[in-house]
């Protein structure tokens, strides 16, 4: 049952997205962001908008995709937008009891909404078009000058990767423990919920001894075979820019300073 | 030279546990491993076989005495790499020490800390996943496979960095048959083909009949040392350090007591039978 987890969640494919190199894609999802961001009414918005419908045409991912990423936070949008409808001073539209709507409410609502919505679409185009391998490549190496200030980026890299290798033995292993202990009529589907919380301790201990366990067999692994860290360390692929990456960082620049050119943020 | 991997007169005790007495795995070992040769290392639970491996590629540094690979000191912190180079170290748990989400990543890992060029490492990675047949796999995720081959794999991660030396600590038990299989041809055809030295660290006495030499231990002490045919057949000695013999032995044995002439060492199965045939 907790095979169906996918994290990560990348979609292989062969779209021109995902044979973008992967530091061109996260500084164009930090761009994305930075202009979602200091955005300020239609047109900026119409202009996000707009670099996340070609981004999704060009990734060739199905839009329901993204749409059902968006359930696990449906919770928070609906939150924000009642917040702050209820919540922003202003010209009274509406009122009732202790509650008031304000002409501003409505506008900051509906912006908080869309702004949501189009960060978690935007973050996801990446996570779906980027395996998390080349993910962890492309930080690895835009986050490389900071090495200069002595920020651990190639041990943090390290660490991300070997995690996201071990979540699918520690899956499997909590797989295991849960009908281990189910065979010795353990129950984990009746209760309250703190009586369920409760039920996953038993879980949750054999789980962690055995990660430590397996961290230090890992560890000697590694050093068996010579891990010294970051220093003369080679790599097997090596990211280059190609034409095609110069070419969607010069379009989306482009169509940045015609948008705010012409308008204004 | 002849030997890669030499002992002198090694001992080794673990740090003990508060209040008492510190525990010696190892009690004065010399032992020398020819280069390109096959030596399966036997001996039941505790009787310092492991500790003995992870001091070949200084994993475990000696108490006393000395170990020396390629002529290279492994207490000298300097030669550390160099060490560890020329000797590969295959463990237990497949699981345990794959460190990549992809086959290929994982292989170029031992390449990639020595700091080879990449389009080295390419072919490397190519030759090693060739040699252990696992070249289908180069773009698979490692959970995906059996453990056998992800055994084999781990192997190849060895070979990428092109040692003189592999040994392997146990790394056949936690596999099926089937996986088991897949690990001994493996490292045989390597040993064989390339010249590799193989150390098997096994309690699997069928394995040890595979082997050139057969090292026996107990109690953190050589207990017998020679070719497959000399030590397998002590049945009684084995026996007393609490191994048993190859089936075969224990069949032939069996019968000789019952007054049949049967040689002892006959440890193949088919060779096994033919020598009861013969003597019917």
């Amino acid at each position: 049952m907790l095979k169906d987890i996918t994290l990560g969640q990348y979609f292989p494919g062969n779209s021109l997205a995902h044979r973008l190199d992967p530091r061109t894609k996260i500084l164009l999802t930090v761009l994305y962001i930075v202009i979602l961001f200091c955005a300020q009414g239609f047109v900026s918005y119409a202009l996000v908008a707009g670099l996340l419908i070609i981004g999704v045409k060009v990734s060739g991912v199905a839009p329901k995709a993204l749409v059902r990423g968006l359930k696990p936070i449906l919770f928070i949008i609906c939150f924000t937008a009642v917040l702050n409808l209820f919540y922003t001073p202003g010209e009274i539209l509406a009122s009732f009891w202790i509650f008031k709507i304000t002409k501003e409410g409505v506008f900051t609502a509906f912006f908080m909404v869309l702004r949501i919505t189009m960060l978690i679409m935007g973050t996801f185009l990446l996570t779906y078009t980027t395996s998390p391998i080349s993910l962890t490549d492309g930080l690895e190496t835009l986050l490389a000058p900071l090495k200069k200030i002595k920020v651990p980026v190639h041990e943090l890299s390290m660490i991300m990767s070997i995690a996201l290798r071990f979540i699918p033995t520690l899956i499997e292993e909590t797989d295991k423990i849960m009908s281990a202990q189910k065979a010795r009529g353990a129950d984990f589907e009746s209760g309250s919920i703190f009586q369920r919380a409760k039920a996953l301790v038993p879980i949750l201990v054999p789980l962690f001894i055995s990660a430590f366990r397996r961290a230090d067999e890992l560890a000697i692994a590694m050093e068996c075979r010579c891990y010294h860290g970051d220093a003369g360390r080679t790599k097997l692929h090596v990211l280059h820019y190609q034409p095609r990456d110069y070419l969607v960082l010069l379009a989306y620049g482009a169509i940045l300073v015609g948008v705010l050119g012409r308008f204004g943020l | 030279m002849t030997e890669i991997i030499k002992t002198e007169d090694l001992t080794f005790s673990y740090p003990p546990d508060e209040g008492k007495e510190p525990v010696q795995a190892l009690k004065g070992v010399d032992l020398s491993i020819a280069r390109g040769s096959f030596t399966v290392i036997l001996g039941h639970n505790g009787s310092g076989k492991s500790t003995l491996a992870k001091h070949m590629n200084a994993v475990l540094l000696p108490v006393g005495g000395k170990v020396w690979v390629d002529g290279m000191d492994t207490s000298d912190e300097d030669l550390l790499l160099e060490v560890r180079r020329r000797v590969g170290m295959v463990f237990q748990n497949p699981d345990n020490q794959i460190v990549a989400n992809v086959v290929e990543e994982d292989v170029a890992f031992g390449p990639e800390n020595l700091g080879v060029p990449t389009e080295d490492i390419q072919r490397r990675v190519a030759a090693a996943l060739k040699a252990v047949g696992m070249e289908d796999f180069t773009l698979h995720a490692p959970h995906h496979l059996s453990g056998g081959q992800k055994q084999r794999i781990a192997i190849a991660g060895i070979i990428a960095m092109e040692p003189a030396c592999i040994v392997l600590d146990e790394s056949t038990a936690m596999l099926d048959p089937l996986g088991r299989r897949e690990v001994l041809d493996t490292v045989r055809k390597l040993n064989r083909e390339k010249g590799i030295t193989i150390v098997l660290i096994t309690h699997h006495m069928d394995e040890a009949a595979m082997a050139d030499r057969v090292v026996v231990m107990d109690g953190g002490r050589v207990a017998m040392d020679g070719a497959p045919k000399e030590v397998l057949v002590r049945v009684e000695e084995l026996r007393a350090i609490g191994l048993a013999a190859p089936h075969t032995v224990e069949l032939l044995h069996g019968l000789r007591q019952d007054g049949f002439d049967v040689p002892l060492d006959a440890l193949g199965i088919q060779e096994c039978a033919g020598a009861i045939a013969e003597s019917l």
